[in-house]
């Protein structure tokens, strides 16, 4: 359509100056979407002495980066941020506007789009851009936002077509994250920032964050029970098998709420997703939540008594049986090929 | 300035109060934002249909969980502090079943928002459609409502409620730490940890699941309210009956505080091009049912040789070991 953007602009999310996980994850996947549409990428850059955050925007294929910086820009807060993109947005109409599905994402982006009346999708698994032929009408370029929904039962595309502006936020680890060798050469525009008496309707009295410990994500080997272990005693088999072929431990969502295991952890889509080189699902059914976290494992195992248990269906290699047989045997076998 | 500390919920439960502080601190009004959504936790084969897509009349409608968390928030401010709680929803006409709950609850009063040109609202038309309601009720210190609704997941209505209220929003609360009289002391989840924020009234906060235990229905109220009724209800049993004059049902259930104050897009007086699926940018444009990888997996045999040619096989492709 005339006097559409080709842009494509991802909020780049920051603690302590530090990029967000997802923001880098979102900015491989903006250069592809903005390659398709012969538009450029650039990232959206808030927070307090970020320019070197900022240039590492251009690793992961900016083209150019919008940069405000300010000290009350430090903390996340939303109405200065919100502000802020409304005003870029406003002024820029860029034509998609990625975020994580952090909280962060998720408190901010919905404000946006509702200020400058986007369409904004939630969660998004999958973006492309295709051309759409929709009611009759044809339309170049457009988003597809695709998302599971009704629980994970069905898979949605939702596209915005007569808007100027597409948004989606897409959880972390989702999409791959690519440095590019050779990154363009860095284009910052700086951006201005003045206070405004309404940012001190909200004050930030204190903050706890820490780091998680557990990284699921860059383990190459993950060991996942689920309810099907049936005991807390029988889920130390899993520590168990982890510890011998040097895994992380996790767990589906059954296995989180049954006190199996501690909910960072979780792997599936209220919980990490992950692709790890080898995958072993034991005792999990592989309902879609769970699956939607593992399934772009390259080599997947599942252990279960069900041979009809849907998790083989997304598996390499299945076996059959109970777990408090089958895993002693395998950890057996294991350590008799290291001799 | 008068101020009262909350008590932590497990004290709550045990039935504390703060009552010296009660005269002292001015009545807060809460608006909760309330939603019938189908239960997608248990679908059935039966629910799916064959192309696919989702047979909603088929799935049981119930509250939506974190709104009712939400609700019991606002009670828990009209208990300490005095002031009036309303709870609101947009919906089809059935959607008054959750309303009556909420004055099974404690709710004061309850507004249906429905009307044919709300059908197939986004996230964008539902907040312009629900801040309107609320900017009609009026007379609000909070606006609540839970962080999302388990149909769609996307926590985007309570943020986009509040830009258009223009006022502040406090999405992921996890407690209410101190209430002033023109001013809350949140804690909220944020990534990795939590924060308190002070926030002056008023303020939309979005509730997590687990931030507070929601009441029970009150013996009482269920006795009370369970008649309660809506002017789409009030109107069908009105054509069932030719003795029944519309106008004076609801007369008689307004006198008897039995009635469900509906508004449609008439009442609030609202631009309909920005209603409905006329004022949603975002389209589904397919939809698919889940289809599995379809790939059957390698059987390995539940065997020492079994695990000895899969470990084998997996050190080969250096996957393992």
């Amino acid at each position: 359509m005339i006097g559409f953007s080709n842009d494509v602009w991802v909020f780049v999310e920051q603690r302590d100056g530090k990029p967000a996980d997802v923001s880098l994850e979102l900015l491989s996947k903006g250069r592809k979407l903005a390659d398709t549409m012969h538009g450029t990428l650039k990232s959206v850059v808030i927070g307090e002495a970020v320019k070197s955050l900022a240039i590492e925007t251009f690793r992961y294929g900016a083209d150019e980066a919008y940069v405000v910086d300010h000290k009350h820009l430090k903390n996340y807060a939303t109405l200065p941020y919100s502000r802020l993109l409304n005003e870029l947005v406003e002024r820029h109409k860029p034509r998609v506007v990625l975020f994580g599905a952090t909280i962060t994402g998720r408190d901010l982006a919905p404000r946006v789009a509702s200020h400058t009346r986007s369409g904004l999708t939630a969660d998004c698994t999958d973006l492309q851009v295709s051309d759409v032929s929709y009611l009759g009408k044809e339309y170049k370029n457009l988003l597809l936002q695709i998302r599971p929904a009704f629980g994970g039962n069905i898979i949605a595309t939702i596209i915005a077509p007569d808007v100027p502006t597409q948004m989606a936020t897409v959880r972390e680890g989702v999409m791959e994250m690519h440095p590019l060798a050779r990154p363009h050469e860095v284009k910052i525009s700086d951006v201005p920032f003045s206070p405004n008496g309404i940012d001190g309707l909200v004050s930030l009295i204190e903050q706890h964050r820490e780091e998680s410990k557990v990284n699921l994500k860059s383990a190459p080997i993950i060991v996942a029970g689920g309810y099907g272990m049936g005991t807390k005693e029988n889920f130390r088999l899993i520590h168990e098998l982890a510890h011998t072929i040097g895994g992380e431990v996790a767990g589906s969502r059954a296995a989180v709420d049954a006190g199996f295991i501690t909910h960072e952890r979780q792997v599936g889509q209220t919980g990490v997703t992950v692709r790890p080189k080898l995958y072993f699902a034991i005792g999990i059914s592989g309902a879609i939540q769970h699956r939607a976290g593992m399934q772009e494992a390259k080599k997947i195992i599942a252990i279960n008594t069900d041979p009809d248990a849907p998790i083989f269906d997304v598996s390499h290699y299945g076996i059959v049986g109970d777990a408090t047989d089958v895993i002693p045997k395998f950890i057996e076998a294991f350590k008799s090929r290291l001799k | 300035m008068p101020e009262l500390h909350f008590l932590h919920s497990h004290l709550w439960a045990k039935g504390y109060r703060q009552y010296s502080y009660r005269r002292r601190l001015s009545m807060h009004n809460s608006i909760v934002l309330v939603k019938q959504v189908p239960d997608t936790t248990n679908i059935s084969g039966q629910v799916m249909k064959e192309d696919g897509t989702v047979n909603r009349a088929k799935l049981p409608a119930i509250f939506n969980f974190e709104d009712k968390v939400a609700l019991e928030f606002a009670l828990r401010i009209k208990d300490e502090c005095g002031g009036k709680v309303t709870a609101v929803t947009m919906g089809p006409p059935r959607a008054s079943d959750v309303l009556r709950e909420c004055l099974y609850m404690g709710a004061d009063e309850a507004y249906l928002i429905t009307d044919r040109k709300f059908a197939g609202a986004d996230t964008l038309a539902t907040s312009y459609v629900l801040s309107e309601a609320i900017k009609k009720i009026g007379d609000y210190d909070f606006v609540f409502a839970g962080r999302q609704a388990i149909d769609g997941d996307t926590a985007q209505v309570g943020p986009q409620t509040a830009e258009k209220l223009d006022i502040p929003q406090i999405t992921y609360a996890e407690e209410i730490l101190q209430i002033k009289d023109n001013s809350v002391r949140v804690r909220r989840k944020i990534d990795g940890g939590y924060e308190i924020l002070e926030c002056k009234l008023p303020v939309l906060m979005t509730v997590l699941k687990d931030a507070a235990e929601p009441r029970p229905f009150g013996a009482k109220r269920v006795m009370a309210y369970k008649g309660a009724k809506s002017l789409l209800e009030l109107e069908k049993m009105a054509e069932g009956n030719s003795l029944l004059y519309i106008d004076k049902l609801v007369y008689e259930y307004k006198s008897r505080s039995l009635f469900i104050p509906t508004l449609t897009a008439d009442d609030l007086h609202i631009d309909v091009a920005r209603c409905g699926i006329k004022g949603s940018p975002t389209k589904v444009y397919a939809i698919e049912s889940v289809v599995l990888g379809g790939s059957e997996p390698v059987k390995i045999d539940n065997t020492r040789a079994g695990m000895l040619s899969l470990i084998d096989t997996l050190m080969e492709d250096r996957i393992l070991g």
